[in-house]
């Protein structure tokens, strides 16, 4: 039986890197005394399976992450006893039993929704910044993987970019898709900074909002927050 | 109070492994302070890494949160990026549950368990925004103690602290706050606080005590005031059965060293280990009752989740019925057999089959035991009375039961090492390889090789330990022994750092000179190798008068006033020298949990004993177990100087 979780990374726990926080899921499922499966061998650990990485000091208000397990339980209040477990800042918002043949996390989920807070940024200033990165019909960045610089046009990973306004700052919603080569959102960042918004990078907070799966060719959240609303799909608006 | 979180928040996105100072920890709390309370800040001066483990920190912190008189925080050094960050932007050092300014505080309270280490407590005062020397603080400022092993000789560090508590926290940091609260109400300035404080067991107030020298001599430590004690005695829990703490061992949210469950079995070892600090001011032994180990790792392991579990002690093996205890744990029906069990200190005597089958049964780490010296008369020395056949018995043991990987423990730089007993180490290794061959070809050694310091308050304090060249010398002749030996492999400590914690180890107040000039020249963080420099220290040494050799290389004569002569862990001075001069001798010492008191000291000078539930020792023990252990012969005569040497004059 797989389990898929739903929860959030915010607050002071977004500075817990993404493999120490699986150390943290490991000995969280053992406290709520899930039958986790174990892998075979000399070894075994836990089989876990983790979404798409979230850099150290981002939130997030969707994360996921699927948990083998060795026997069927009833996943009524499972949420609620992970959630009791885990640090303040993560939240598990929704858990569902799901099919084993279903695309792993890292293969299904095609694009993610980024919130960017800039902060003392007027909302005038970032509109004119991001319509001029729309406006661009390449744009050129400059992205190190592994050790090797390579540049990568972020133009077609751009899906949509909004600006909302508030009293101490701003907020730029961005729709980024998945590629061969993924664009990380402080590389975008990198792009919207360029121009006139003259912020510290350091104290803008990004926050993943979503993630979505492609179903006929619409995207879909990969699962909807318990409570939430139901989610729409993605209304693409260019 | 104020928290700082706010003005932190921007600085973490640009450090490394930001985890560590966001506290957040399983098992931490978040204390309300009032006015009322006294406040304690716990500092493990190194990184979050290597101090969050550290067990006597977490006791304090729970036993003082339990008070509704007194709250505890902690911190521990932030590494090197953060603090030119906090510099630059005027913040100070911070507590870790509500980030409060460490200056907040009422008391800092450090713990000492290396001596590497003191250049991070003189930075991390600083960094509180305390002034470092104890005399240049004001009524405002927090008291800044320290505890740990280190504090049986503080006197290199007790220009920079208030007060000093020697032996088992549990009971004195009540006291303390008691103390503390008496003042507070009596409106006692910083200096009548001091007094108080001195008048509790086991408090040592160093500005109270005047220090007198003939030349380089230290003659004397004595009392200025006729109410503050001559000698300060340790402070010893009777029992360890009233102390299950930490009842919540914090689980931290990024990986650390020991990152496991720890459960203390006993505390004390009476092995007799010459070389030992830990098992002298550790005595008697304590041992926790079994069930209560039974029930501390089982609600640990459902409360923290994790899937190991350490029996921590001296020495393990010994711990009465510890084949049962280990038994339990992996066989637990809870556990689905993942859970497994480490003990740390291994003694290769009392490591037998059962153990081994028992610990077998779970998944397997490594497994390091400490012969400490390569051959028996070395090992009779130092009273590590192993013999060959332990060890290969043991080792045989653990190949056959599944383990591939052994490590062993050696100390090189012993009182009469000879070049012979150096060798005998590669001998073992190489025998100990060949016991692994015979169940699997991918059966290894790691040979870990450490520079032996002499420790206060051992009978090897009178030894002047070996040189850095001759250390390294010793090391090379070992390395190139076994070069070819594909299956053992060697480590080492840096012979350099050994010499520093040499003077560190057995020096005076004096020291703190060096120390401080050490810390303005930017060296802390010397336990790690990449920031170590010995040239750092020398160029200290000789700009503060103060020479290497006399501190670290020279052998003390009987009568010789030592720095930490005034404070006591029980043990008498003549038991000590006999002990010495044994081991010079070649005698061997039973170990007196299963045999005849011999009067150290420690049991009788503070009415407590031995709490050990099995009146004999583990099986395959030898120590004590009706070996001829009377082997002595005349005492090499140039150990023993009868006058002190000509000394380098030092300023006094």
């Amino acid at each position: 039986m797989r389990l898929r979780v739903r929860y959030t990374k915010i607050g002071k726990v977004r500075f817990v890197g993404h493999r120490d926080l699986a150390r943290v899921w490991e000995r969280t499922i053992r406290r709520a005394e899930l039958p986790i499966a174990y892998t075979e061998g000399f070894s075994p650990r836990p089989k876990l399976h983790f979404g798409l990485a979230l850099s150290v000091g981002h939130e997030s208000d969707a994360e996921y992450l699927d948990i083998d397990l060795r026997e069927p339980v009833d996943p009524d209040g499972i949420a609620e006893r992970l959630d009791a477990e885990m640090p303040a800042g993560v939240d598990v918002s929704a858990v569902r039993i799901i099919d084993r043949s279903d695309d792993a996390l890292q293969q299904a989920v095609v694009a993610c929704t980024w919130s960017f807070w800039l902060p003392g940024v007027s909302e005038a200033v970032a509109s004119a910044a991001v319509r001029e990165v729309m406006a661009e019909i390449a744009l050129p960045v400059e992205i190190e993987r592994k050790g090797v610089l390579t540049t990568v046009d972020a133009r077609p990973h751009i899906e949509s970019l909004v600006v909302n306004g508030a009293d101490d700052g701003c907020e730029v919603v961005v729709v980024l898709r998945r590629g061969e080569r993924s664009l990380r959102p402080n590389e975008l960042l990198q792009l919207l900074l360029r121009g006139e918004l003259l912020v510290d990078p350091a104290l803008v907070r990004i926050r993943r909002i979503e993630q979505w799966i492609e179903i006929d060719g619409v995207l879909r959240a990969v699962m909807p927050a318990v409570g939430a609303l139901p989610m729409p799909p993605l209304q693409v608006a260019n | 109070m104020p928290s700082i979180w706010s003005q932190l928040e921007p600085l973490l996105a640009t450090v490394q492994r930001p985890a560590r100072y966001i506290g957040c920890e399983d098992g931490s709390l978040s204390p309300v302070h009032s006015p009322e309370s006294v406040s304690w800040l716990l500092i493990y001066p190194d990184t979050y890494e290597i101090g969050l483990p550290n067990q006597g920190l977490q006791i304090l912190y729970e036993i003082l949160n339990e008070r509704d008189d007194a709250v505890a925080e902690r911190t521990y050094a932030p590494w090197t990026d953060l603090e030119a960050e906090l510099r630059s932007h005027g913040l100070p050092l911070f507590s870790l549950e509500n980030h409060l300014p460490a200056s907040e505080f009422d008391v800092l309270a450090f713990n000492l368990s290396a001596e590497l280490v003191y250049t991070n407590l003189v930075n991390c005062i600083d960094l509180a925004g305390v002034p470092i020397r104890a005399v240049d603080r004001t009524g405002d400022d927090p008291l800044v103690c320290v505890g740990g092993h280190c504090t049986f000789n503080p006197e290199p560090v007790a220009d920079f602290v208030d007060f000093v508590v020697l032996g088992d926290g549990e009971e004195v940091v009540g006291e303390i706050t008691d103390a503390l609260q008496a003042a507070r109400s009596a409106g006692a300035d910083r200096a009548g606080t001091l007094r108080r404080l001195a008048g509790v067991e086991g408090v040592y107030v160093p500005s109270l005590y005047d220090v007198t020298y003939d030349g380089a001599d230290l003659v004397a430590i004595s009392p200025r005031f006729d109410d503050v004690p001559a000698v300060v005695n340790k402070r010893t829990i009777a029992d360890l059965a009233d102390w299950p703490y930490p009842k919540h061992q914090l689980v931290p949210l990024t990986e650390v060293v020991h990152d496991r469950l720890n459960v203390e079995v006993f505390r004390g070892c009476t092995r007799g280990c010459r070389f030992c600090q830990a098992g002298m001011i550790t005595r008697p032994v304590r041992e926790r009752p079994a069930e209560q180990v039974r029930t501390m790792v089982a609600d640990g392991l459902r409360r923290t989740g994790y899937d190991e579990v350490a029996l921590t002690s001296l020495s393990t093996a010994d711990f009465s019925g510890i084949a049962d205890v280990v038994g339990d744990i992996v066989s637990d029906p809870a556990a689905c057999g993942q859970i497994s069990v480490s003990l740390p200190s291994l003694r290769v005597d009392a490591f037998g089959v059962a153990i081994a089958s028992e610990l077998g049964k779970a998944r397997k780490g490594g497994l390091t035991f400490a012969p400490e010296a390569g051959t028996w008369r070395m090992r009779q020395v130092i009273n590590k009375l192993i013999r060959e056949e332990d060890l290969y018995e043991a080792v045989d043991a653990a190949y056959s039961n599944g383990w591939r990987r052994v490590k062993l423990y050696f100390l090189i730089g012993l009182p009469t090492e000879t070049d012979e007993d150096t060798l005998g180490i590669a001998t073992l290794a190489r025998n100990v390889a060949e016991i692994g061959r015979r169940y699997s070809t991918s059966a290894s050694v790691t040979v870990s090789v450490g520079g032996f310091v002499p420790k206060p308050q051992t009978p090897f304090q009178w030894f002047g330990q070996n040189t850095v060249e001759e250390l390294q010398r010793k090391v090379n002749l070992l390395r190139d022994e076994l070069r070819r030996d594909r299956s053992v492999q060697v480590k080492w400590h840096d012979p350099k750092a050994t010499l520093i914690e040499g003077i560190m180890s057995r020096g005076d107040r004096r020291i703190g000179a060096a120390i401080e000039a050490v810390w303005r020249a930017g060296g802390t963080f010397q336990e790690w190798s990449e920031h170590f420099e010995l040239d750092r220290w020398t160029d200290a040494m000789t700009a503060c008068g103060l020479d290497v050799d006399w501190y670290a290389y020279r052998h003390r004569a009987e009568a010789e006033v030592f720095a930490w002569d005034h404070l006591s862990a029980g043990l008498h001075r003549d038991f000590l020298w006999q002990d010495w001069r044994d081991a010079l001798a070649e005698v061997g010492l039973p170990d007196c949990r299963w045999t005849p008191c011999y009067d150290c000291g420690a049991c009788t000078g503070y009415s407590i004993e031995h709490i050990v539930a099995s009146a004999v020792p583990p099986a395959g023990g030898s120590q004590g177990t009706g070996q001829d252990l009377s082997t002595g012969h005349s005492v090499p005569v140039e150990l023993i100087p009868r006058r002190p040497p000509a000394s380098t004059p030092v300023p006094a």
